[in-house]
């Protein structure tokens, strides 16, 4: 009910409460057909936090992020962020998608999609100025990308791509930030870059949230961890929650290798 | 006479005519990108054809009132809703079944355009002599058209042209990565919506210029042949905003020279030889230029690997490679290596030993990355970083 309470009614741009969690999921549930992916889920993210999401294929791990962000309509339950309702944070909150979403012959250069970051501020008519463009190539070159700017996408690897999206959620200078599988397929100088640029919004303050899938590198990346296997697994920090007990219980049999030193 | 119909010299009518189709023509390209670039283009000719039972039931309603079935604002009306309705169709059946979309596409399309035809058939036999222009609906005709159909089809035109630009960045944005817009807050099935109402409005002015059959065409090859000049989106509508008007304009101003000739096609027949055009000539990814740049890759790639063969005392057999390195001077007709090929052949194998060595060592990965095979490494490094280079690379380049 206190949650409710923390609106603030028609503020453009809506201050975070910081006594809050950025973002407080409470029994969501969401399926395809009639078989949920996700069931009753409660997370709350901790602020200035890295968290990784664990679970085994088909867990609902994607789920669960396009569920807190509206993309996919859940059953039920309900998302707060920082105390109030999803709808009036939205500028606080920066989405990565999974990289194979996209026509990558779609006519638009890497400077261009980072601009869609800024849609928001942009809005149907006003123009594109200098300190956006000059904002954006800074984004660029966060990720090192700055030389690549009026390439076509495509034309890009697809460690290059990563990193360009990464570029557009930076673009949208949030707070929290919603990284889907940020390493997936990429090569080791931009998993290097990308987890530089995560640790430097940490350092800044900022929440990042990620689903990950590489166990091996959960301790050194993260800082907490949301196990998940359709049902809410554990949640907490990685020393206590990132065990062979929790990974056992959202695997099951299926993790047959434990990488050495993965837990500890 | 085709001239003067080009300049607008032929009169007030056929000017606002040519005006009319030329602004709709715009309208239709730039909408046409939106659809074309989301993969959405085949929805446009399930709107066209659901027109067509609209067009027939609102001309038996405005006979059965006592008034002028042809009246273009009442068919167009009558037009518009059996349209949004075929639409309405089509995204329900693909929502709510598990039928794919071009499934649904087909089944609304037939039906509607089916249903149109019967009623068409029924008007000709209930009414015989004042159904007379109905069947223009199909392919289009300028010919005896009213200055009020003129100004309709005219503003129509340039409305939908002002709302594709206020909407262009949202449209661009959904058919790019829906999914990103979605999880900003973007309401994604509103902005489609936006689009196909578009379209749809596209259509049902168009219908008098250019006829439900073709209208698709209007909509889509505007957007597919200014997809070759740019990489950029708001380039490409302005192109097919531009290639549309001018289909628009030209189609307009031959109907108006052969009034028996239908306008439609000859609409389409203008935009698809700006197509064809785009396609041979465009530079980037027209087909002139990509054959060109292949052509001059390989002709690189055989240099190359003539100079590294000689250099390495191997013979060169490819007719091509001889040949070319006969063109540059390397070798002498005889097929003996002169002394300035001799010189080049052993700068390219020291290229090739640098890039080797840069490529194996981590440290230069930025760098390593541009390696293509042809690129001289004195392109990619500077002249100190190339030095460094040399000096690690003295033991094993003796050997």
């Amino acid at each position: 009910m206190a949650l409710r309470l923390a609106r603030e009614g028609g503020h453009p741009k809506p201050k975070a409460d910081h006594s809050h969690s950025p973002l407080a999921i409470r029994g969501l549930t969401v399926s395809y057909g009639e078989k949920p992916a996700i069931f009753s889920v409660d997370m709350t993210v901790e602020p200035g936090a890295m968290t990784a999401i664990i679970g085994p294929n088909g867990a609902g791990k994607s789920t669960l992020l396009k569920a807190a962000l509206g993309v996919v309509k859940p059953l039920s339950g309900s998302v707060s962020c920082w105390g109030a309702p999803l709808a009036k944070m939205r500028a606080r909150i920066a989405y990565m998608p999974q990289r194979a979403s996209v026509d990558w012959d779609f006519p638009t250069r890497v400077i261009d999609v980072v601009l869609m970051g800024m849609q928001r501020e942009l809005g149907l008519l006003r123009r594109v100025r200098t300190t956006h463009l000059e904002r954006a190539m800074s984004c660029l070159s966060r990720v090192g990308m700055e030389g690549f700017a009026d390439r076509q996408i495509g034309q890009l690897s697809g460690g290059q791509q990563q990193r360009v999206f990464l570029a557009r959620a930076l673009a949208q200078e949030a707070d929290l930030y919603l990284l889907d599988e940020p390493f997936a397929g990429v090569d080791a100088a931009t998993e290097k870059t990308i987890i530089a640029v995560l640790k430097d919004l940490k350092a800044k303050g900022m929440t990042v949230v990620a689903v990950h899938h590489d166990l091996s590198t959960v301790g050194d990346y993260f800082d907490r961890v949301f196990l998940i296997n359709t049902h809410k697994v554990a949640e907490g920090p990685v020393g206590t929650s990132f065990t062979e007990e929790t990974l056992q219980a959202a695997y099951g049999g299926r993790l047959a290798n434990l990488p050495k030193g993965a837990v500890g | 006479m085709l001239w003067e119909a080009l300049f607008l010299q032929l009169g007030y009518n056929a000017t606002l005519v040519t005006i009319g189709a030329a602004l709709l023509g715009m309208a239709a390209g730039a909408t046409g990108v939106f659809l074309f670039l989301g993969k959405r283009a085949l929805v446009s000719d399930a709107i066209s054809h659901a027109t067509l039972p609209g067009v027939g039931l609102a001309f038996i309603v405005m006979v059965a009132l006592g008034g002028d079935g042809r009246a273009l604002l009442g068919l167009l009306l009558g037009s518009a809703l059996s349209a949004g309705l075929g639409l309405l169709c089509v995204s329900w059946l693909t929502r709510a079944t598990r039928l794919g979309e071009d499934a649904a596409i087909g089944a609304v399309l037939s039906v509607f355009f089916g249903f149109g035809i019967v009623l068409l058939t029924v008007i000709q036999s209930m009414t015989a002599g004042r159904q007379a222009g109905l069947e223009s609906f199909l392919l289009g005709s300028t010919a005896g058209m009213l200055w009020n159909d003129a100004v309709i089809i005219a503003l129509g035109g340039a409305v939908v042209l002002a709302l594709v630009v206020l909407l262009r960045r949202p449209m661009a944005a959904v058919a790019f990565d829906p999914e990103y817009v979605a999880a900003s807050g973007g309401d994604v099935r509103r902005i489609e919506l936006a689009m196909m109402g578009l379209a749809m409005a596209i259509t049902v002015v168009g219908l008098k210029v250019v006829g439900l059959i073709l209208i698709v065409a209007l909509l889509i090859i505007p957007a597919v042949a200014a997809r070759f000049w740019s990489e950029r989106v708001g380039h490409v509508v302005l192109i097919a905003g531009a290639i549309g008007g001018a289909s628009g304009w030209v189609g307009a101003a031959v109907s108006a020279t052969a009034p028996n000739l239908p306008t439609g096609p000859i609409i389409v027949l203008v935009g698809f030889g700006l197509f064809l055009g785009s396609l041979l000539l465009a530079p980037g990814r027209g087909i002139l230029a990509a054959a060109l740049r292949h052509r001059r890759f390989q002709r690189r790639v055989h240099l190359r690997q003539g100079l590294l063969a000689l250099a390495q005392g191997q013979p060169i057999y490819e007719r091509l490679t001889l040949r070319l390195m006969r063109a540059a001077g390397h070798v002498r007709a005889d097929g003996v290596a002169t002394e300035a090929g001799r010189a080049q052949a052993a700068r390219a194998l020291q290229d090739e030993r640098r890039w080797h060595l840069l490529r194996s060592d981590p440290r230069h990965e930025a760098a390593a990355a541009r390696y293509d095979g042809l690129t001289p490494l004195e392109r990619v490094l500077t002249p100190d970083q190339i030095a460094e280079l040399d000096r690690e690379l003295k033991p094993e380049g003796i050997a």
